[in-house]
């Protein structure tokens, strides 16, 4: 509903131009829009516009022939719809590869984040035992290390156990930098579920194992989700980890996504090939647009929520 | 029971801390060790030289040329940020008005915070390649091409070495804006309705509201969206190393400290000195977070 359309006569802003300022019920005729609200509207759309833009051009670039590329105007549409450059993205530029090798590294890591981050988590915040506090802030600690400072031993320690240049050395370095938040953030909610139910599933003859799967994690839904989401979107768009850490001789087969992209980039600028480019973005864009038409709130939910807390 | 305590505590936490002690404790604690040495890659063998390479340190242009990246940064990138996003914020939750008592945003805003968070589901290497392209310096890029319309000369935003780096900090206020819009949301949508109301029966304008009422009740979100800006304006490694010309190019116009410490572990195989870098790093970052905390701690208002 807008507050132009609006027939009953609530007040209809807080100041419809003159100071005074509206009172509830007795507004009728004065639904004018303000001219900030005309501003406000004209600001959103401007950046709506913003956000939309450079997405809506790469995808329509991708269509394109190098031509129309260079001679044609950014939002002109091309002349016939040219599936090439997806052709070459897909086999050539191995965006499908690279795609691939992505979902499966963060499909790993994520789940063992999960399972690994909820285990310290719940121990930490329901249990009393020595030592406990020394972990739980060794954990947390982790927040505040940048983790170029660790880049080289880092390396060095996956180098000495023969993992660089592996998935699962990979998926093992995803899962240790994403315990820090995981386990504060979950902490955090399991310290906040109902003491009773815990000790009635115990008196019930539950293992403190049982109790964790059967009882404590379903209920502890809500947080699962969202830090879920957390890490699979920061796990999906790291950087920094798989370029240290996926190289070498044959590591080009095993790059993730971002990596990938990169790359493509790089060689897009040698070879003239713009279009591929663009239809390797397109690619990579287009499964994030449908996921996140589908998840949008918990989306936004989860990725707000550590911020939040 | 409790005698089965200590095993399933035992059990629980020993992956985990096994994982995040080799993988994460671990090499921190090396990287202050090897900032003291000279290791020059796996092969050769670590010297110790004291303090040299922070002393090396303090002569390297490129290292200042970073940390005065980083000053622009921890400026404009949260000033920008979160001016735009506060502007949107208040625009989408408070800005339509109030109807029925209740403030409502302007029409639409549902579509609009969808529309703006996109970005942040995007990697910053993505990001950053569009913008490369987005940037590019002939008519093939969107904003040349855009100039094109109206007959101005293609701009060489990346390779000008007075522009790069606002160049690279548009495309990083792009992706954060929406975020940020959605935080400040969360934000407003939780303080309650009725002190809208007394201030808007008090006969406060939207100006008033927003410095008088809103602002002062979001200075908690306000005050972890600069923390959480700041911190991002001491990496800015992924987007730099994709969208700048020869990485952290023209001429170091756009690197960071992040780029110098990969660049110097891993093509100079200068181990010990990228680690000097990585603790400098650790230290600014640190000193900037317990700065800002500081700083921007004063009285929360109770509701």
């Amino acid at each position: 509903m807008t507050i132009e359309t609006r027939a009953t006569g609530k007040a209809p802003a807080a100041r419809t131009g003159g100071r005074r300022v509206a009172a509830p019920g007795r507004d009728g005729g004065r639904r004018r829009p303000s001219p900030l609200s005309t501003l406000a509207h004209l600001a959103l759309a401007v950046w709506a516009v913003t956000v939309v833009a450079p997405l809506a051009w790469t995808v329509l670039a991708s269509f394109k022939s190098n031509t129309e590329i260079f001679l044609g105007s950014p939002f002109a549409l091309p002349e016939s719809f040219h599936l090439g450059a997806f052709a070459r993205a897909w086999s050539e530029a191995n965006v499908g590869r690279y795609f691939l090798n992505s979902v499966l590294v963060v499909s790993f890591s994520t789940a063992g984040t999960m399972l690994l981050g909820a285990m310290a988590a719940y121990v930490l915040a329901r249990y009393r035992f020595p030592g406990n506090r020394f972990i739980y802030y060794l954990f947390v600690s982790g927040l505040a290390f940048p983790v170029f400072l660790a880049l080289v031993p880092l390396f060095l320690v996956v180098n000495n156990l023969g993992l660089l240049n592996t998935y699962h050395g990979l998926i093992l370095v995803y899962i240790a930098y994403s315990l820090p938040f995981t386990v504060f953030f979950l902490a955090a909610f399991f310290k906040t579920l109902p003491e009773q139910v815990a000790e009635a599933a115990i008196c019930d003859g539950a293992s403190h194992t049982r109790l964790f799967f059967q009882i404590m994690m379903p209920m502890a839904k809500p947080g699962l989700v969202s830090i879920t989401i957390f890490n699979i979107i920061g796990q999906w768009n790291q950087y920094l980890l798989p370029v240290a850490l996926m190289q070498g001789r044959g590591a080009d087969e095993r790059y993730v996504l971002t990596q990938g992209i990169a790359r493509i980039s790089v060689a897009a600028g040698y070879e003239a090939d713009w279009a591929a480019l663009f239809a390797a973005l397109t690619l990579s864009i287009l499964p994030m647009i449908v996921v996140y038409a589908i998840f949008q709130r918990q989306i936004q939910h989860g990725l707000t929520s550590g911020a939040l807390k | 029971m409790r005698h089965r305590r200590y095993p399933f505590i035992v059990g629980f936490l020993a992956a985990p801390v096994a994982l995040y002690l080799t993988f994460v404790v671990g090499p921190y604690l090396q990287a202050f060790y090897l900032a003291l040495t000279d290791w020059r890659g796996v092969s050769a063998n670590p010297r110790i030289i004291g303090l040299d390479n922070f002393a090396q340190l303090l002569r390297d242009d490129r290292f200042w040329q970073a940390i005065q990246h980083h000053g622009i940064l921890l400026v404009v990138l949260p000033a920008a940020t979160i001016l735009i996003g506060l502007f949107f914020a208040f625009m989408l939750n408070v800005g339509g008005g109030s109807r029925g008592g209740a403030m409502h945003g302007v029409w639409g805003s549902k579509f609009y915070r969808v529309v703006f968070f996109f970005p942040q589901v995007l990697a910053v290497v993505i990001i950053g390649v569009i913008f490369s392209r987005v940037y590019a310096p002939d008519r093939s890029g969107l904003l040349n091409g855009v100039l094109g319309w109206f007959g101005a000369d293609p701009v060489r935003f990346l390779a000008d070495s007075r522009l790069a780096l606002w160049a690279i900090i548009g495309a990083l206020v792009w992706q954060a804006v929406g975020f940020y819009v959605v935080l400040f949301s969360a934000g407003m949508a939780s303080i309650p309705t009725d002190i809208y109301e007394a201030a808007l029966i008090d006969g406060a304008g939207r100006g008033a509201m927003f410095f008088r009422v809103t602002l002062p009740l979001l200075w908690q979100t306000l005050q972890v969206a600069w923390v959480y800006l700041g911190i991002a304006a001491f990496d800015a490694f992924a987007i730099v190393q994709v969208m700048s010309v020869d990485q952290g190019g023209p001429d170091g116009a756009t690197t960071v400290l992040g780029l110098e410490i990969y660049r110097n572990a891993f093509t100079y195989s200068q181990f010990g000195y990228a680690s000097a870098m990585g603790v400098a790093l650790f230290f600014l970052t640190i000193t900037f977070a317990a700065l800002a905390l500081r700083v921007t701690r004063r009285e929360a208002v109770e509701l």
